[in-house]
This record gives C-alpha cells, structure tokens and sequence, in this order.
C-alpha cells in the first residue's frame, strides 16, 4: 500500500524557477521564429529587429536552464537517463541559438535564408529541451534516489 | 560561411575562430580592382585602433618636406579651409544620435568607440594665423561656436559656408576677421533624421552659384529600412542664392568629402563603400561625379556587382550604376580629398591627396594615412604614393587618425586629425625647381579656395 502511493506520487517536481526559466525560453524562441517569417514575406525591416532582441531574450532563459540542467545531472545520481536527454536537447537548443544570434547580427538581408532555418531548428530543438525537461522528473525517478 | 557547414558546426570555440577571414590581401588600387567573393562570417572581422598619445614621435612625411602640429587639443578637427589671407579654418565635432536596433549595434558601439578619441564634442569652427608667414600659427581664435557637429567647409561670394550635420549655414566674412559676427544665417535645412553617417561633406562650385553638400547613408546596408534612406546616399546641389536644392548624383554610400578639380570644374569626391561582405570587399573609391549618376548603394557595387543584403533588389538601377573612377582598397576609410598644385613639389603637382582614417572591418589595417594618388589629363593615372604615415605605429598602437586634407597654397598640405585633436602642417622644404615660379603660385591660390572642402 504504502509502497503503491510512494511510486505513484512525484518523485521531485522541476524546481519552480527552474520551470520558469525554461517555459518562458520557449515562447521567445518562437517569437523569433514568427518574427523572422514576417521579414521574409514583407522585407520589413523592424521584425528583423525584434527577432534579434527575442532571439537574445531566449537565450537568457535558456543559458540559464542549462546551467541549471548541468548541476541537476549530478545531484540526479546514478538514474539521469531523461535528465540527460533534457540537458543534451537544451545545450543544442543554446548552441544552435548562439549561432542564430549571431546570424541575426548581420545587415539587412544578409540574415536570410540562414537566420529563418536556424530560428525553425531552435524553435523545435527549445520545445523538445521543454517537454523533456518537463518530464524527466515527474517520472523515472525516486526520492530515494536523488536524496 | 556556407549553411551547411553553419549547421554542422557544434562547439561554440570552433564557430567563434572560424570567422576569422584569412589573410586578407593589402588594399588593391585603380579603376578594375580585383573583387574578390563576397564573404559573411559569423562575426564582422574587428580590429579596433589602440590609441596612443604622439609623445615625442611625428607623422612621417616624405623627403623634402617637414611635418609641424600647428594645433593641438582641439574638439575633434575633422575639415579645414584655407583662407584667401592664409588663415585656417578647423571645423570641430561629432555628430549623429543613431539609437541602437539590434543587440549587434549596443555591442560594436561599445568596441568601435575604443579607436576614437574620448574629448568631447567641440562643435565650432577655430582660425589658426600664422601672420609672420614663418609656418608657426601663432594666433588661434574661436571663429564660430555653438554649431551643430560642423564638417564641411567652403568658401565662396564673400561667405564662409559651413555643413552642420543638420543644416547648410554660413557666415559673412571679411579680410582679416578672427571671429564671426555673429550666428550664423541658414541657407537650408539637411537631412537629419537618424544621422547614422552624419558628416556633411561641402564643395562650392568655381562661380560660387551652387554648392555641393555629400549626405552619406543612414546604414551600412539598408538594416534601418529603406524609409530611412529618403534624401540620403547622395549630393545634393544647392542653390547659394535660394537654398533650394535637388539631387546632383546618387548611390554614393558615404561621400565624406567633396573637391572641386582645377580648371575643370568637375565635382569629385572620396566615396565609403559597405561593410561585412569580407576584408578585401567593397572597395573605398574616389570618383568624378556625375551629374544625374547612379553608384549603385545600396543595390549594387563597383557597377553591377549585387548586394543580395538589399532587398527588394532593383534590377533596372543596377544596370545604370555607374562604375567609379579609381578605387582606393577596401575599408580604407577615405574622409579627405583635396587637389594639389605645383606649389607642392614636382612629384605631387597633379594629383590628389586623400585622407584615410583607416579600417575597423579587417583583421589586417588598412588606411590611416594621407595617400596622393597621380593624375594624368585630368584623370587618376597610376598606384598612390604614400605621402603621411606613422599614425599605426609597428607597436600595434595607434596615434593619429587622418580626416580632411587641404592644399595651402603657400605651399603645405594641412591634414586633421581627430584621434589625437591636431592639426598638421606638412611643408614644403626642397621644392624642385619647376615649382617656384610665381605664375605657378598665382594660380594654384585660385585653386586652393575652389577645392576646398
């Protein structure tokens, strides 16, 4: 009975600010994306711009959930199976946004069409480094584990 | 960089050496200079000038002539005009209030301000004399003060024409006057929203009718919108007696500064070409300005060569942009130009001399010195001799940075420097003997007031 409740229940929730820092990576990295399609369809110069700032604001939250990530990979213990898969989809997330931030540095449309690809990896590979890091505590793990 | 390799590339430290750009070759001369492919790394190659105080070093200048500062901490020299009675005029400032965009533009401010100087903005207009005639400017005044980031000067009817960075205005003036009258009277308003390129080259046509105000782009390439390019990327012609004005040439990037050519009367000017396409591209280019030309900015370069940065491309103004006359090396940064005369010496009597402020856009320098490029029937003809050196020292530090050059025609080529807020003087010491005549010197005193800029 008892032994039913205890594997049923939570083993140990994502830190709540560690939650936040990684949710809110996602809804920038995609406003970047949308920003950049907007350029790409009116050459309006202004949704370059704002894709280069969200970009940046992405990559805030998401170099921080990495860090975040990283220090969690050994305080998992023996069991990080899904940990690892967050941390591994979360770095290439920051790595790939890197690289768009610094395409996003360029003039004009010297940003394009590599900006606009990376934009729509880092967008999926965010949302992926989301679900997974999501999950990875909520299951597979116990507190025995990890205390 | 290619995508593919961009989205094979993993660790961070490999994609930040990666953009390194070779070894770019020394800047290429002439009227077909080689134009390499474009290149666009991941980060624009900077190499920001280490400034330096002179201390007891100089300019270097050539055999037979001597280099004096005539003027030292000024508020930012960037043009000067010789006077009919000998008296130079030094136009003091910085302009442009460009807000940054991007998380690009906070960062490259922060870098590019390292390599410029730190005083601030003088934004007046000082007259050296030197009533002795022994080459020592003794005397030094405020002629005009209160301007807005003055830059180009002029001299014509009677009037001291000055380029704020938002309004061409001038100044009555009679022989011998130390200080103005009083502020100045506006001929027009110049174009001034955003201010990205802010320097307002001048040029007074030989009978003073029109005047020629260079207003550069508000871009590299069209990043802050094509709405913000109205007006700008061109010379405006104006009339001296209305202030009316229309464009004379466009497409030219950033016209920094403006001559008139002797005899001729053709308008010429010292052209900044575009960043980030690679060390070796676009080159910095002088050119004669044609009336009613197309150069190609922001659409194209050196002709019909596409720049893809600009978008919506327009193809029917590529195929009239008109291929400049001599190109100067790429991201020399060309802010001088002035013609020379016999008075400066058999080797440099037919010709200009240009002022470079030198690159940031390169991993190897290039620029920061006074160039003479050789003219032959009117027209550039053969390499530029290198006339003012040693303002990037071997030590990798950088002590000067050239900007306006004018023809004294008593003789000497004055050069400002807004690294180090001087003025120098380079005389003529040892004047081939073909150069002396006093017909020679009559004429090139007609010349030295028409070309100024």
């Amino acid at each position: 009975m008892v032994a039913i409740v205890d594997h049923a229940r939570p083993a140990r929730a994502i830190h709540p600010l560690h939650a936040v820092l990684l949710a809110a990576s996602l809804p920038l990295f995609l406003g970047g994306l949308l920003c950049d399609i907007a350029y790409s369809r009116s050459f309006e110069i202004q949704w370059s711009n704002f894709a280069a700032w969200l970009i940046v604001g992405g990559m805030v939250f998401a170099g921080v959930s990495l860090l975040w990530a990283f220090i969690d990979l050994f305080r998992a213990g023996r069991r990080r199976g899904r940990g690892l898969a967050y941390f591994v989809l979360l770095f290439i997330t920051v790595a790939l946004g890197l690289v768009n931030a610094f395409v996003h540095a360029r003039d004009a449309w010297g940003v394009m069409p590599e900006g606009l690809i990376l934009s729509a990896a880092v967008a999926v590979t965010a949302l992926l480094a989301t679900w997974f890091g999501f999950s990875s505590f909520r299951m597979g793990l116990r507190m025995g584990d990890t205390r | 960089m290619t995508r593919s390799s961009l989205l094979a590339a993993a660790g961070i430290v490999a994609l930040l050496t990666a953009c390194d750009d070779g070894t770019p070759s020394p800047p290429v001369y002439g009227a077909n200079p080689p134009l390499p492919e474009q290149q666009q790394g991941l980060l624009p190659s900077m190499k920001i000038a280490k400034p330096a105080n002179w201390g007891d070093r100089k300019p270097t200048v050539p055999e037979g002539f001597t280099v004096t500062a005539i003027a030292t901490d000024l508020g930012i020299p960037r043009q000067t005009l010789v006077l009919p009675n000998g008296d130079i005029l030094v136009a003091e400032g910085r302009g442009g209030s460009a807000p940054p965009l991007r998380p690009k533009d906070l960062i490259a401010g922060i870098i590019k301000a390292k390599g410029t100087t730190s005083v601030p903005s003088g934004n007046r207009i000082t007259l050296l004399r030197d009533a002795d005639g022994d080459g020592n400017y003794e005397e030094r005044t405020v002629f005009a003060d209160q301007l807005n980031a003055p830059y180009g000067l002029a001299f014509a009817n009677g009037q001291i024409y000055v380029a704020n960075q938002d309004a061409l205005v001038r100044f009555p003036y009679r022989d011998g006057q130390t200080r103005a009258e009083g502020p100045p009277e506006k001929v027009t308003d110049l174009p001034a929203y955003i201010n990205h390129h802010w320097t307002k080259s001048l040029a007074a046509s030989p009978d003073g009718r029109f005047l020629y105000v260079g207003i550069g782009s508000n871009s590299n390439i069209t990043e802050r919108g094509m709405p913000a390019e109205a007006d700008r990327a061109m010379v405006w012609e104006i009339d001296a007696r209305t202030g009316a004005h229309r464009p004379y040439a466009t497409g030219l990037r950033n016209p920094t500064a403006l001559a008139i050519q002797p005899g001729t009367g053709t308008l010429w000017a010292v052209v900044n070409e575009r960043d980030e396409l690679g060390p070796n591209l676009v080159p910095d280019y002088l050119t004669s300005v044609r009336e009613g030309g197309f150069y190609g900015w922001p659409y194209s370069y050196w002709g019909q060569n596409v720049d893809p940065r600009a978008q919506p491309q327009k193809p029917e103004l590529v195929a009239a942009a008109i291929k400049p006359d001599y190109a100067l090396g790429s991201h020399v940064a060309a802010l001088g130009v002035a013609f020379s005369s016999p008075v400066m010496g058999e080797r440099f009597a037919d010709g200009v001399f240009v002022g470079e402020h030198g690159s940031w856009n390169r991993s190897v320098p290039s620029g920061y010195k006074v160039i003479f490029v050789p003219f032959r029937d009117g027209a550039p003809a053969g390499d530029p001799v290198e006339v003012v050196t040693g303002f990037m020292g071997e030590d990798g530090n950088t002590y000067g940075r050239p900007v306006g050059v004018t023809v004294d025609p008593k003789g000497a080529l004055i050069v400002a420097d807004d690294l180090s807020n001087t003025v120098w003087r380079v005389a003529v010491t040892d004047r081939s003997p073909s150069a002396e005549g006093p017909a020679d010197l009559g004429s090139a005193t007609t010349d030295g007031n028409g070309s100024s800029n």
